[in-house]
């Protein structure tokens, strides 16, 4: 990478010939990072184009509900949609399982898109006769990055992903509940991260490592603390330098707080999740469209490739949200107006109690 | 230029007045950051300066946190090319990302690891010119991931730093290290930071600001210099080329 970079001076940037070519579902970004999709459009628009190839991202669970998986759930079948080899690592006992539980994308960007927004689309009927410029306008987009895939698919998460996309491809899945230790797990990323070499002229393909609950009791090294992290330091060198992002999810809570910290500075993208209580009514008054969400989403780090420079986002807090029970989409969250009645204390005396309650939002 | 290049970091550090000397000569700086506020900024502007056109100054950096690419472009924008660095002799580069040291029955088996990697440092200082053993910086990204090569094992990283110190009498070289202040709870007891603040001469501390994260204040930094026994206290911003600090409410200047 860096050789080939010395000839351009940073004043003019030749962008056909640094961009290297690219395969199914990889886009450049900044810095010469390559990003793959996370599987939410959203996610990857927050994150500023996706998770850069090389990156270790690392997914704070919440301990008492499965939302970690939605994430695990889109990245993986974003993978496989574009023909990517998947390591899938967990401590179930038959990992393949899991598999079948992935979501298929909706149908076409298109339909979708209409779908999403039944309001907005009303409002622009007056000028009904531009639309097929619009949707021309779109495939165009998306088509400039390669001609037959979009980088990123939404995906529907009633329905299952299709049989051959699974079949037809390149899966590893490892238990992690009964190796006594970590080297088969090593072993096994060590191979699949070894036919995924760094290539910076061509990357046709992009491999994903999944590892779900790594800290879990039911794992025998979980009690093995520092063996874990310098497992995850080695996983995150080997990343480094393939063409491969890894995504680690664990529940801090079972970490002792040193470790836990150990581990959030080991990624390089940190996120974390959160459930919301059923029939919180504080927050249901405080934020609007509390009745499609199912949680949230903080967004502690974002991973800075070649760069010094940190990333601030305007907001870190978003809200999970199934539209139609269908589409995970990722939203800022949104203040409910405040109802007049109430009086101008309201404001005040609701914020304080729901940051007492959720601890870490920020509006 | 030379004022713009000057700024409150060098002032505190004493970078400002001079370069050759190298004013860190004989020091030991440690850098301590946070999760939410990375300190690596502080490495890149101190090998940056250190490795400045007029100066004589040698660069050993150990890598355990990123590969040579990352800070070969993260300099460059910087305006220094650790290529052609490297290629003049004046900047080692030592990849240790994937170092793990050898676990022998009784811990740690002495000859492999650390005490491999303290020999590799004195061969590369002795291999040096007459004129450049007098000023070299030993710089090290991170030693919390040196923790963990050493298995957890931090009175070995201890010795391992005061090897690196007798190395600051020896030869008269500064040693710059980054760690994380976060990772060490208090149930553990912070011996390590401790004793990394013994050691050092200059303790700069990276943190967020209370209120949370800005686009126009990354953070704030506290450097501590033992020499000039004092203590000072400004914000900063990190651009791409340059790291912007100034004292609180005074961005724009």
């Amino acid at each position: 990478m860096a050789t080939a970079k010395t000839r351009t001076s940073s004043f003019s940037r030749n962008l056909s010939a640094a961009a290297p070519s690219l395969g199914p579902g990889l886009k450049c970004g900044p810095n010469g990072t390559v990003f793959l999709s996370s599987g939410i459009p959203d996610l990857d628009k927050i994150l500023g184009g996706g998770f850069p190839l090389g990156s270790l991202v690392m997914v704070m669970e919440d301990a008492e509900a499965p939302h970690h998986m939605l994430l695990l759930r889109n990245f993986m079948a974003q993978g496989l949609v574009h023909g990517q080899p998947l390591l899938y690592a967990s401590p179930a006992r038959d990992p393949r399982g899991f598999l079948g539980t992935l979501p298929c994308p909706a149908a076409s960007k298109d339909d979708k898109s209409r779908e999403r927004d039944p309001d907005q689309e009303k409002g622009l009927r007056i000028a009904w006769q531009y639309k097929k410029y619009f949707g021309e306008n779109q495939i165009n987009f998306d088509g400039q990055r390669d001609g037959k895939h979009e980088y990123s698919n939404e995906f529907d998460l009633r329905k299952p992903l299709e049989r051959h996309l699974i079949n037809g491809q390149r899966i590893d899945c490892v238990s992690i509940q009964d190796s006594s230790d970590l080297s088969t797990l090593q072993d096994r990323c060590d191979t699949f991260l070894s036919q995924l070499p760094r290539n910076d002229d061509s990357i046709s393909s992009a491999g994903r490592i999944a590892i779900q609950s790594f800290c879990a009791p039911q794992c025998a090294h979980s009690i093995m603390e520092w063996e874990m992290l310098s497992f995850i330091r080695s996983l995150k060198s080997l990343v480094r330098s393939s063409n491969s992002v890894a995504i680690i999810t664990f529940p801090p809570s079972l970490l002792s707080p040193s470790f836990c910290k150990r581990w959030q500075h080991m990624a390089d993208t940190l996120l974390s999740v959160k459930a919301i209580q059923d029939e919180d009514k504080e927050l249901a008054q405080l934020l609007t469209g509390y009745q499609d969400m199912v949680g949230f989403l903080n967004v502690h780090k974002v991973a800075r490739l070649n760069t010094q420079v940190p990333l601030i986002l305007e907001a870190t807090t978003f809200s999970i949200k199934l539209q139609k029970r269908r589409y995970l989409v990722l939203e800022c969250l949104n203040q409910a107006p405040v109802d007049g009645s109430s009086g101008a204390s309201y404001g005040t005396s609701g914020s304080c109690s729901s940051s007492s309650k959720t601890g870490n939002l920020d509006f | 230029m030379n004022q713009r290049s000057s700024n409150l970091l060098d002032e505190a550090l004493g970078l400002d007045q001079a370069i050759e000397p190298w004013p860190l000569r004989g020091r030991v700086v440690a850098i301590e950051d946070r999760v939410e506020t990375s300190g690596s900024f502080v490495l890149h502007h101190l090998l940056k300066r250190s490795l400045s056109p007029n100066s004589s100054n040698v660069s050993i950096f150990i890598a355990f946190s990123q590969p040579f690419s990352h800070y070969d472009r993260v300099l460059r924008k910087l305006g220094c090319n650790l290529v052609s660095q490297r290629d003049n002799g004046r900047f080692f580069f030592f990849d240790m990302l994937k170092l793990q040291c050898p676990v022998g029955d009784e811990g740690i088996t002495p000859g492999g690891g650390l005490i491999a990697l303290y020999g590799k440092i004195h061969k590369t200082i002795s291999a040096l010119p007459e004129i450049s053993q007098k000023n070299v910086s030993i710089i090290i990204d991170d030693l919390s991931l040196m923790e963990v090569a050493a298995n957890g094992s931090s009175d070995y990283v201890l010795d391992f730093l005061h090897y690196c110190r007798t190395l600051t009498s020896e030869f008269d070289c500064s040693l710059i290290t980054l760690n994380h202040e976060d990772i060490y709870s208090i149930e553990d007891g912070s011996t390590f930071l401790l004793q990394m603040a013994y050691l050092a001469d200059i303790l700069i501390k990276a943190e967020p600001l209370a209120t949370g994260l800005a686009a126009d204040v990354h953070g704030q930094l506290t450097v501590s210099n033992k020499g000039r026994n004092k203590a000072s206290n400004f914000h900063f911003k990190v651009k791409e080329n340059v790291v912007e600090c100034f004292y609180p409410g005074r961005s724009r200047d």
